[in-house]
C-alpha cells in the first residue's frame, strides 16, 4: 500500500530490489471535505509518481464505502457514547489489512506490504507477533497490534528495521519526491482548519455540559461532552489559578465531566473489553502501552474470559480514556491487544 | 487516432504555423487549413459553417453550449440524468435538474414535459445523443417534439443542445440531430486528437462566451485557435463517415459475438442494457456481472491485457460507481459488477477472442466459490 508518503515509498523500492513483484496500491477511503493525509488528491500523485520512478504499476482503489461504515462512523458513534476511539487502528483493522488483503488474495498476491515502522517476530513454534520497530522514536506496532497469524503470515513490513532518518537517506539516493515530506500526524479525514468539533457536530448531537468537581460542585461548563476526554485539561472552561485540574470522568447521560487533580486520574487497575492474545496468554510482568507513542508501564494481564481483562498496573498510571487501545508487550513484541472501558 | 488524422496533425504543425489570425501569408496558410476544416465539419454535422466553435474539447463545448446559452438568454437548463458529468455538473451547477430515463437508458419524454410545464424558466435542454457508457440513442426528434409543444410557455426560448460525443463515430449524426439547436463533438472519440472539439451551433442562437480575450470563433471562444486539432478533427470525422457503413457492420458483429460469448460462457453475466431493447452505438459493451466488483475485476483485465472500464474516475484515479447505471435503476446485486468493453474501428476479430478467452477467468478468480489463485 502506496499512502504517497516516503515511507510506503521506501517500503516499495525495496521489496522491488529484493526481487518481489510488486504492484502499488493507493487506497481511496474518504471523499469528504479533507485534503490533507491519507486520501488526498496530492498524496495519490506522490504515489504515482513514485511508483513510477520505480517502475511499478500503480493502482488506484476505492474502498471508501466500506471505511465510512469500519471507520468514519464508528468514530462519530463512539464520541457520542463517550469514548476516545483511534481511527487509525480500526482502519488497519478493517480496511488496510481485511477488506484490502481479502482483495489483495482474490488478485492473487501473496502478500501485502505497508511502510509502517514495526516488525514482525516469527517464534520457534512457527508463530508471529508484532514487534516494536528498529526506531523507537517512529514505532507503530501499537497501531498493527490487532493482526492475526493468519493476517501476519501475508504481511510484510520491510521498514522494520530501519530508522527513520536512513528511510529519508535511502528515498533521497533513489531520487523519490516523497524523500523530505513531512508525516503525517492527524485524523485523515478531518481537515485542519474546521477540526474534530465541527466534523462531529455534522454527524451526532453534541451536548452542552456542566464540569463539577469531586465534590459535585459546578467550577465550569464545556460546548460539548462529547469531545472531552478523560485526562483532558484545557477547554473545561474553568477559572484560572490553583493546581492543575483534568477531566477524570466523562458521563454522557447527564452530560457532566467531572474534573481532579492529577492525582485523582491515577489508578491501580484498567479494565478493558476485546482482549485477544496473540499467540496465547502470557503470565507474568509485561509491558502495557495506552496510546500510540505513550511510555508502556509495567503491568500484569488478568484475562476473566469472553474478552474481558483487567490491566494491572505496577504502579498507579492515568485512567486511559475509553475506546483507546490498550497493548500489552513482553519485550519489543506484542502479545496482546485490548480496549479500554 | 485515425492515420488521416495523424497525417493531417502533422501537415498542419510542419507546414503551417501560423496564427490564423494574422495579416501575412503564413497566417492565410493555416486560416485556410482552419476554415477547410470548419467547412468539412460543418457539412458532416449539417449547420452552417459560421456554426462551427473549435473548443478544447468536449467538456468545453457543453460547457459553453449550456453556460453560454444561459449567460445570453436567461432561464435554467435541464438534462437527462445520463448525461456525461461535463453536461450534467453544469447543470447541476446552474440550478437545474435531471429527467429520468428507462431501464434501457431512453429518457422518459412524459417526465421531460412535466419538468417542462413546471418551470417555465427552462430555456436549454440537454439530451445527450448516445451515453459513453451504455450506448443507448435517444431520439432527438421526439424530444424535439415534446420541446415544440412546451415552447409557447417558455418566455427566455427553449434550445435542444445534444452532446454527441459518443454517438458521432456510429451514426449520422446530421441526420440525427437535425433538430438540435447545438452539437457537441470531440475529437478524440472520432478517432482525432485528444484536447480539440466542437459546438456546432444553427444560425440565430446566441451564446455568451466563456473565455474573453481576442474574440477568435466569431466572439464566442477566445484563444489562438489549434489549427492541427481542427484539421485532424475534420480529417477523422470525414474517414470516420466514409467508412461508416463497414465499420459499424464489423463492429456490431464483434459486439454480439463478445456478448454472446460472455454471457455464454460465464453464469449470471447479462447485458445492462438487453439487446435491442432500445437502438444503441455499436460499439459499446456493458455487461453487469453478479457477485463481482467492478474495480478489482478491471485490475486483473489489466493484467491480461484488456484495457476496460466501468464508472468514473475520481481526481485521485478511483473508481467512483456510476450515476448512469443508478439512472437506469439497476438491481443491488447487479449493479457493482459493471463492466464497459469499448470496441472501436481498429478492434481486431484476435482481440475479441483475446477477451473472450480472459474476461471469464478473470471473473471467476473472483467470484466468492473460486479456489484462490496461486
Amino acid at each position: 500500500m502506496m499512502s504517497g508518503g516516503v515511507d510506503s515509498s521506501v517500503a516499495a523500492a525495496l521489496l522491488r530490489d529484493q526481487g518481489h513483484e510488486v504492484v502499488g496500491v493507493t487506497l481511496k477511503l474518504w471523499g469528504g471535505e479533507s485534503d490533507s493525509g491519507c486520501c488526498s488528491v496530492s498524496d495519490v500523485d506522490d504515489a504515482r509518481r513514485v511508483a513510477d520512478a520505480l517502475g511499478l504499476v500503480h493502482h488506484v482503489f476505492n474502498f471508501g464505502d466500506a471505511f465510512t461504515e469500519h471507520v468514519v462512523a464508528p468514530y462519530a458513534a463512539d464520541h457520542g457514547a463517550g469514548r476516545t476511539p483511534n481511527p487509525c487502528i480500526e482502519c488497519n483493522r478493517h480496511i488496510k489489512f481485511a477488506a484490502v488483503d481479502e482483495r489483495a488474495r482474490a488478485l492473487g498476491f501473496d502478500a501485502v506490504a505497508t511502510g509502517h515502522h514495526a516488525r514482525i517476530a516469527v517464534r520457534p513454534d512457527g508463530t508471529r507477533r508484532i514487534a516494536r520497530g528498529a526506531d523507537a522514536a517512529k514505532d507503530q506496532s501499537y497501531v498493527l497490534h490487532m493482526l492475526d497469524q493468519e493476517q501476519l503470515a501475508r504481511t510484510l513490513l520491510p521498514l522494520g528495521g530501519m530508522q527513520k532518518d536512513d528511510v529519508r537517506a535511502l528515498a533521497a539516493e533513489l531520487g523519490l519526491r516523497t524523500a523530505g515530506k513531512p508525516d503525517s500526524q492527524d485524523v485523515c479525514f478531518i481537515t485542519k482548519a474546521t477540526g474534530r468539533g465541527s466534523f462531529l457536530d455534522r454527524r451526532i448531537p453534541l451536548t452542552p455540559g456542566r464540569v463539577v468537581d469531586g465534590d459535585g460542585r459546578e467550577v465550569g461548563s464545556v460546548s460539548a461532552v462529547e469531545l472531552v476526554t478523560v485526562g483532558q485539561r484545557k477547554g473545561l472552561g474553568l477559572a484560572g489559578g490553583g493546581a492543575p485540574r483534568y477531566a477524570v470522568d466523562v458521563d454522557i447521560p447527564s452530560a457532566t465531566v467531572t474534573v481532579g487533580s492529577k492525582r485523582d486520574l491515577l489508578v491501580t487497575e484498567q479494565p478493558v473489553t476485546g482482549l485477544r492474545w496473540s499467540t496465547g496468554p502470557v503470565d507474568g510482568p509485561l509491558l502495557v502501552q495506552v496510546s500510540a507513542h505513550g511510555t508502556p508501564a509495567p503491568a500484569r494481564l488478568v484475562d476473566a474470559g469472553d474478552g474481558h481483562a483487567t490491566v494491572v498496573w505496577a504502579d498507579p498510571q492515568r485512567r486511559v480514556a475509553a475506546g483507546q487501545s490498550v497493548v500489552a508487550y513482553q519485550g519489543d513484541e506484542v502479545v496482546a491487544g485490548a480496549t479500554a472501558i | 487516432m485515425r492515420p488521416e488524422a495523424l497525417a493531417a496533425l502533422v501537415e498542419v504543425l510542419e507546414h503551417a504555423p501560423g496564427n490564423p489570425s494574422g495579416q501575412h501569408r503564413w497566417a492565410r496558410e493555416a486560416r485556410r487549413r482552419l476554415d477547410d476544416a470548419r467547412d468539412g465539419i460543418a457539412g458532416l454535422l449539417g449547420v452552417e459553417p459560421g456554426g462551427i466553435v473549435f473548443t478544447s474539447g468536449g467538456t468545453e463545448a457543453d460547457n459553453l453550449a449550456i453556460r453560454g446559452v444561459l449567460g445570453a438568454s436567461g432561464g435554467a437548463a435541464l438534462c437527462s440524468a445520463i448525461e456525461h458529468h461535463a453536461v450534467l455538473d453544469v447543470v447541476h451547477a446552474s440550478g437545474g435538474g435531471t429527467v429520468a430515463v428507462d431501464s434501457a437508458g431512453r429518457l422518459d419524454l412524459d417526465h421531460l414535459a412535466d419538468e417542462l410545464a413546471a418551470d417555465p424558466r427552462i430555456s436549454l435542454v440537454s439530451v445527450l445523443l448516445a451515453n459513453n457508457e451504455i450506448g443507448t440513442i435517444q431520439d432527438l426528434d421526439a424530444v424535439a417534439d415534446v420541446l415544440d409543444r412546451a415552447r409557447p410557455t417558455h418566455p427566455d426560448g427553449l434550445l435542444l443542445h445534444t452532446d454527441a460525443v459518443a454517438a458521432a463515430a456510429w451514426v449520422d449524426v446530421a441526420a440525427l440531430a437535425e433538430r438540435a439547436d447545438l452539437i457537441t463533438i470531440s475529437g478524440h472519440k472520432v478517432g482525432g486528437p485528444k484536447g480539440i472539439g466542437v459546438l456546432a451551433v444553427r444560425d440565430g442562437v446566441e451564446l455568451a462566451p466563456l473565455l474573453l480575450g481576442g474574440g477568435q470563433e466569431r466572439e464566442r471562444r477566445s484563444g489562438t485557435p489549434d489549427v492541427g486539432g481542427a484539421v485532424a478533427l475534420g480529417a477523422a470525422l470525414a474517414v470516420t463517415a466514409r467508412d461508416r457503413i463497414t465499420v459499424v457492420q464489423r463492429v456490431e458483429e464483434q459486439a454480439e459475438r463478445l456478448v454472446a460469448g460472455l454471457t455464454a460462457a460465464v453464469d449470471h453475466v447479462r447485458p445492462t442494457v438487453p439487446a435491442r431493447s432500445a437502438p444503441g452505438v455499436a460499439n459499446i459493451v456493458h455487461l453487469s456481472c453478479r457477485e463481482v466488483d467492478s474495480e478489482p475485476l478491471l485490475f486483473l483485465l489489466d493484467e491480461a491485457g484488456v484495457a476496460a472500464s466501468a464508472g468514473s474516475s475520481c481526481a485521485s484515479g478511483a473508481l467512483e460507481p456510476s450515476h448512469v447505471v443508478d439512472a437506469l435503476g439497476v438491481a443491488p446485486d447487479w449493479a457493482p459488477g459493471a463492466l464497459r468493453l469499448s470496441l472501436g474501428w481498429c478492434t481486431t476479430d484476435d482481440e475479441i477472442d483475446h477477451a473472450l478467452a480472459v474476461i471469464p477467468a478473470a471473473i471467476a478468480q473472483l467470484r466468492p466459490t473460486a479456489e484462490p489463485a496461486a
